[in-house]
């Protein structure tokens, strides 16, 4: 009942109409979740606060959606129309929270809404927002798996952007969603290697660990025996066909690909965060040459000195590294020398690691160091002590004697845990050199007594029977003492008494036949099956009689055959299986969604496949203007005058001494502004890809692509035909705040003369009255919202028309100033006349019926989305300014084509003005090599700005 | 990538949870109190840990673990360095990172741990980037945010996030501009029985604490640039122009970070500013012990050791100490068997020594293993390594900032065996 009248008191606060209540009560709730605590109850209360104006409580009333959305799936509900018109908010923040709040929603009945977010959110101009719509794809993924082709498409799209931002966030969606598409890096491989170093660190791990896996599918082994480093030798060499002949020897060439990401990931090294240090260390690890390891040594050992869990990764990983390459930590041996105050895990690893360095030559210098460590009051780490001192006595046989000397030395410590741990190891090492050890056998069976550790009694008791000859009168009353003691011994110490009672039966049945019998019998009724069934195997074997006679015979070479001596491995033996710096190399298991680390292909896969078009810097502009000459700028622009003319596709080609030229022109769907006063618009040019050369001496052709996209923002579209409920909400701030750009900035006259004239009215169906009209691309006069169009009409008939004017319109609301009524038209006399449009931003078309006296003829006039901008002055800076501004829910583009002998400011003004009215930004950038240029535009009544990015790519065709 | 995020106190109390993906019950958890259970010491948990359906990663920072969920694959560094990036956070936004300041603070807690990850992948972890978002606590504003429904949270993106400079926060205005830098040198000896180092290392960091308005571009340049062998930067810092010219060049995010570490390894020589003469035997009979420990200056450059403390982890038998110092104090803590001796400035004169008895517990073996002695020291205007910086020089901004260099040198993790 407490916490019932506590949420009847949060529910109140929540209903109150004081914004603090409110935001005190949803920091109380949010405590709550924090805690553990339910506070779904409140569900209905809280999600009616989700349209809050207040940024913090709206903030908290997402968090508590994420967390109980799921359970309460109906209401949750409730609150998408708000987070869908966020998506639509012109401030980045806010479209990126309203996507990370609506992707988090785990309600499978809106992935398609989610979906379409995604997708828009991918296309953003902020790389915020896109960079939250990579992570939304992995959270729509997890919810629905169905959609992943889709997402993948999604995947694709954001692979290409080239925004460090974006970068690190894609990769983890590809890592998670198609991990196997490796078809989707080749083309991004070198942009992402480039990249890498500006992207944020944690972006970078993934990216890493990605590309080593991309490597060790695309590039052949460096690693081959007798590999040659001849990397300066460029890739493309002209002669390598004459080569190819005596490439049987086949000398390795490192891919210029493969040594890029050598290269670029190696300043990671000097990163302050860990994760990355390691991930360049992995990835050096399994992709460099041999000798090049070891420049990632120095950077793990700094690591050392980082927070104990970081120690303990960068420990595992060295501890597997040096077992294959003791060259490369054994400089830096010192740096793994043990501290008293280290955590136990930290020891172990480090005597690991100390043990898997030990040679012949530091050998001496870590014995020392180890008979510090097994005086160390922490007995875990000195008994670990005790087995790596085993396991170098192994190794090194120079030390075999030192070690073993120092181990019985050992057996008479204080600590039990110790001398058990010496008496396991002592017993491991006399199996490889047992006739030289005679006394420590004795040694060790006068210590039997003492001993209590039952690993350590049962280790002396199989010491005895495989070595009886050696100790033959101790044996005996070894055995004798054990019969006393048989059944209060431990299994493993039970077993190992049977054994040596069969050994000695054996060799000496004089004496320990009794014995034997007695202990067999105790055997026989214990109440562990294994010492049961043991027992009833040795009799069988070493007793005989008639039924088991064959066995018998064998049974000396069976039970004392020559053993071989075990062989005292590291841990880390076979980690190396699992990818460095890995969960799973971590755990040594395979984690969940390990991706296996695949062997180097034998031979390289096509390289070609990375190839992308790159830009080469052109001559400069002035040479260029003068090398055209304007009869084919003209010629161009004739091309483009007979095209590009309505809102679909279509496209023509004119040809003149090889160029090829021509547009397309999509406009996205037709939409209707009721309420048109914004519209933001971005002309982009990318993709400028040249192709084509001319003359006979360069075999290549260059083409030029121009692409010009017009992104759309249509918030009062969505805001009216979406969300009529809403539509008083924001757009207040909105407008204001956009009206203010307006004052800004002045609308210039747009150079460019009237290109293209369309068909208004055929001169058969207009019985003689033909009309034609084209944009004049200049302010009109009436009203600033419409589009000036001027319309000819010609009289074709051979008797004079009377009463020309404009009749009905549709769609009704359309505001159209009309011409004043032509009272009379001679027959083949023409007459221009004036009107004005309003589009409202759309490209829905204006219909209206062109009278005459006599006759009404049903006309329509449909502009291209170039036409309803204005072009407008602005500085770069002012531009980038609005560009930042620009949010990108649609987009219209536009494909001119053309050569790049021709790409010249001037030619590609000429191309992007024949598509759009829009105005030139004069760029700081002169050298136009770099071909950037911008454009800045206005619709009617608002801003709009063109946004530029002219990017030209050079296929080179090798 | 991060699933969840548990917060548990020194006593196995889960004080804040917080999931980025669908809820995990916190029974999870379980399973690491039976792993912090078997480890005894908090030090010792593994930090990885695998339970049928999880893997846990943890951290255990200021008395507290930091236990996250994850379910697939991850490079467990990546989580650790996330994890205590999340300390860092707290420990700057409240000045410490404890279970009270954290539950005092909750509800910023928990919007910063929204904004730091989103589905559990990093979104933004620059300090700079995350106090334009979300304020830290100040008692002035709360109270004016009390009475007026104000908010602790930014409305827009920081310009950081987007800019190629993520680190630093747009439009930084001071009255007085000053850039200070500390560079603190810490040494990690091994110092065996006899005297002789076993092993020596430095680890060397400069703090900076910059509050300079504007856009301003710094260059550091040392004098002795090539004992930075091994550097870990500040991603501010350009490394091209370091690898070429040695010099430090960045545009610094505002206020205190960390702008580079270096490491001195073992294979070169490092100065060792104190020697200790020590010895502490046991006696079987009478049960007793003796303690004898004097220190004295060896390579201090002809500066003053300041602060001095020995710290000494007692073996269990050992019930109490009888000593005397000849300069400080020493107390005796019989339960967490740690002798302190806290000697202060070291007077090269007069050296200060600590002598007396230990009673031991009767009737069990002496220990085998005298005890490590852990020192403790500061050295102010000194760095041990010999690094000095020369200048520091600004650009782009007109104004002229105070500048200032302070060095200190201190011991990091030094032991004596005896």
């Amino acid at each position: 009942s407490c916490t019932a009248s506590l949420n009847e008191d949060l529910k109140e606060m929540l209903e109150s109409s004081k914004e603090s209540l409110k935001l005190e009560a949803m920091k109380r709730i949010v405590g709550l979740i924090a805690k553990g605590k339910s506070a779904s109850e409140l569900f209905p209360a809280v999600v009616k606060n989700v349209a809050s104006k207040n940024i913090e409580l709206k903030k908290l009333v997402y968090v508590y959606l994420v967390r109980y959305a799921e359970e309460q799936q109906d209401l949750a509900l409730l609150s998408i129309s708000t987070f869908q018109r966020a998506l639509k908010d012109p401030n980045q923040f806010i479209r990126a929270s309203a996507l990370r709040v609506l992707s988090s929603i785990r309600v499978p009945i809106i992935v398609p809404i989610m979906m379409l977010a995604i997708k828009e959110a991918a296309a953003d101009l902020s790389p915020y927002v896109r960079k939250t719509s990579a992570h939304a794809i992995q959270k729509l993924y997890s919810l629905d798996p169905d959609q992943k082709e889709q997402l993948i498409e999604v995947i694709e799209k954001l692979l290409k952007d080239k925004s460090t931002l974006v970068a690190g966030s894609v990769v983890m969606a590809f890592e998670e969603v198609c991990p196997d598409r490796i078809d989707l890096i080749h083309k991004n491989y070198r942009k992402l290697c480039n990249l890498l170093v500006d992207v944020e660190e944690w972006g970078q791990v993934v990216i890493i660990s990605m590309l080593t896996r991309y490597a060790r599918t695309q590039f052949t082994s460096p690693w081959m025996e007798g590999a040659e480093f001849d990397e300066n030798k460029a890739f493309y060499d002209s002669d390598s066909e004459e080569k190819k002949d005596q490439t049987e020897a086949k000398p390795y060439v490192m891919d210029p690909d493969h040594r890029l990401l050598l290269r670029n990931t190696k300043p990671l090294l000097q990163s302050r965060n860990t994760a990355v240090v390691m991930a360049v260390a992995q990835l050096y690890w399994h992709l460099a040459p041999k000798h090049e390891v070891s420049i990632v040594t120095k950077s793990l050992v700094r690591l050392l000195r980082s927070h104990r869990e970081v120690q303990y990764i960068v420990l595992q990983n060295i501890a597997t590294m040096s077992i294959q390459r003791k060259g490369m930590f054994e400089p830096f041996i010192k740096s793994f020398y043990v501290r008293s105050t280290d955590a136990t895990h930290i020891k172990t690893l480090k005597l690991e690691i100390l043990t898997n360095l030990a040679n012949e030559a530091n050998i001496s210098t870590i014995l020392r160091e180890f008979q510090t460590y097994v005086k160390s009051q922490d007995k875990a780490f000195a008994a670990a002590t005790i087995q790596a001192i085993g396991r170098c006595a192994t190794n090194i046989s120079e030390v075999t004697d030192t070690c073993l000397n120092g181990l019985v030395l050992l057996l008479s410590n204080r600590d039990e845990a110790v001398v058990a741990e010496s008496i396991v190891v002592i017993k491991k090492l006399l199996q490889t050199q047992p006739t030289q050890h005679g006394d420590i056998i004795k040694h060790m069976a006068k210590l039997f007594d003492n001993v209590t550790v039952p690993m350590a009694r049962a280790s002396i008791l199989w010491l005895m029977g495989e070595y009886c000859e050696k100790v033959p009168k101790i044996a005996p009353d070894v055995l004798r003492k054990m019969a006393k003691t048989f059944t209060a011994e431990e299994d493993i110490v039970k077993l190992q008494t049977v054994n040596l009672a069969a050994k000695l039966y054996l060799t000496n049945s004089k004496q320990t036949k009794l014995l034997t019998q007695y202990i067999l019998n105790l055997g026989k009724y214990d109440q562990n099956y294994d010492i049961r069934d043991r027992t009833r195997f040795i009799r069988q074997l070493i007793v005989p009689n008639e039924k088991s006679g064959a066995l018998s015979k064998y049974a000396r070479r069976i039970l004392l055959a020559p053993k071989p001596a075990p062989v005292l491995e590291s841990a880390f033996k076979d980690r190396d299986r699992y990818q460095l710096g890995t969960l799973s190399h971590s755990l040594n298991l395979k984690a969940t969604g390990y991706q296996e680390l695949p062997d180097w292909p034998a031979v390289a896969p096509d390289q070609s496949v990375r190839n992308v078009e790159i830009v080469e810097p052109t001559k400069q502009p002035k040479s260029d203007d003068k090398f055209y000459s304007d009869d084919e700028d003209e010629k161009e622009e004739e091309g483009s005058d007979s095209s590009g003319s309505g809102s679909e596709d279509s496209s023509s080609s004119s040809s003149s001494e090889g160029l090829f030229l021509s547009v397309r022109f999509t406009v996205s769907g037709a939409f209707s502004f009721h309420e048109a006063k914004l519209m933001l618009l971005v002309i982009s040019i990318t993709n400028i890809s040249m192709t084509a050369g001319f003359g006979s001496f360069l075999p290549k052709l260059e083409f030029i692509t121009i692409m010009i996209s017009f992104f759309y923002d249509f918030f009062f579209f969505c805001q009216h035909c979406l969300f009529p409920q809403n539509d008083s909400k924001n757009p207040t701030f909105r407008t204001s705040g956009i009206s203010l750009f307006h004052m800004s900035f002045q609308v210039t006259t747009s150079s460019f003369g009237p290109l293209k004239t369309y068909e208004l009215l055929h001169h058969m169906t207009g019985k003689g009255l033909s009309a034609k009209y084209h944009f004049p691309r200049q302010p009109c006069l009436y009203q600033p919202s419409m589009v000036a169009v001027q319309v000819i009409l010609t009289n074709s008939s051979d008797h004079a028309l009377e009463e020309i004017h404009i009749g009905d319109q549709s769609p009704a609301s359309l505001n159209i100033h009309c011409f004043n009524t032509i009272e009379r038209l001679e027959p083949g006399a023409s007459v221009t006349v004036s009107m004005g449009i309003d589009f409202s931003d759309s490209t829905q078309a204006a219909n209206f019926q062109l009278c005459t006296k006599e006759d009404q003829f049903s006309v329509s006039i449909q502009p291209a989305v170039g036409e309803l901008l204005m072009p407008s002055t602005m500085t770069e800076q002012d531009f980038c300014k609005e560009q930042g501004k620009l949010q990108g829910m649609n987009e219209t583009s536009a494909t001119i084509t053309m050569a790049t002998a021709n790409a010249s400011r001037q030619a590609i003004n000429k191309q992007v003005l024949s598509v759009a009215n829009v105005g030139e930004v004069p760029s700081s950038q002169n050298n136009f090599s770099s071909l950037e240029a911008r454009w800045a535009t206005e619709t009617e009544a608002t801003i709009c700005i063109g946004s530029p990015k002219l990017d030209r790519r050079l296929k080179n065709i090798a | 990538m991060i699933h969840s995020l548990f917060l548990i106190n020194h006593l196995g109390d889960i004080f804040l949870e917080k999931h980025w993906k669908s809820v995990i019950s916190r029974s999870v958890c379980d399973y690491f109190f039976e792993a912090r259970e078997k480890a005894v010491d908090p030090e010792n948990v593994p930090p990885v840990l695998q339970t049928p359906h999880h893997y846990l990663i943890s951290i255990y920072r200021g008395k507290l673990f930091f236990l996250s969920v994850i379910q697939t694959e991850v490079p467990p560094l990546f989580v650790i360095e996330f994890l205590h990036r999340v300390a860092d956070t707290f420990q700057d936004y409240f000045g410490e990172c404890s279970e009270s300041v954290i539950s005092d603070n909750l509800v910023i807690v928990y919007e910063l741990l929204e904004e730091m990850l989103d589905n559990g992948f990093p979104l933004a972890t620059e300090s700079n980037v995350l106090k334009e978002m979300i304020r830290p606590p100040n008692i002035l504003r709360s109270v004016v945010n009390t009475l007026t429904g104000g908010s602790n949270v930014g409305e827009t993106l920081p310009q950081g996030q987007l800019s190629n400079i993520p680190w630093r926060r747009a439009g930084v205005k001071y009255a007085n501009n000053e850039a200070y830098f500390d560079v603190t040198e810490e040494i990690d000896a091994i110092v065996d029985k006899s005297g002789t180092t076993v092993s020596a290392e430095i680890q060397g960091v400069i703090e900076a604490c910059v509050k300079l308005s504007g856009m301003p571009d710094l260059t550091m340049s040392f004098m002795n640039p090539r004992l930075l062998d091994d550097v870990s930067f500040h991603p501010c810092v350009r490394f091209r122009r370091w690898e070429s010219e040695r010099v430090l060049s960045f545009i610094p995010p505002d206020g205190n970070f960390t702008l580079m570490t270096y490491h001195i390894s073992s294979q070169n020589l490092v100065a060792i500013p104190v020697y200790v003469k020590q010895s502490i035997n046991f006696f079987e009979a009478g049960s007793c012990g003796r303690l004898d420990i004097t220190i004295g200056p060896k390579q201090t450059m002809g500066k003053t050791v300041e602060d001095l403390k020995v710290t000494i982890h007692m073996p269990k038998a050992v019930l109490n100490a009888n000593l005397t110092a000849t300069q400080g104090n020493y107390t005796y803590d019989c339960t967490t068997k740690m002798l302190v001796w806290d000697i202060g400035k070291l007077n090269p004169q007069k050296l200060p020594n600590l002598r007396g008895s230990l009673s031991m517990q009767t009737g069990v073996p002496n220990p085998e293993e005298n005890p490590s002695l852990n020192i403790d020291l500061k050295i102010q205007q000194l760095a041990i390594s010999g690094l000095k910086v020369s200048r520091l020089d600004m650009y782009g901004e007109k104004y002229k900032p105070f500048k200032g260099v302070k060095y200190v040198t201190k011991a990091g993790k030094f032991q004596v065996r005896t």
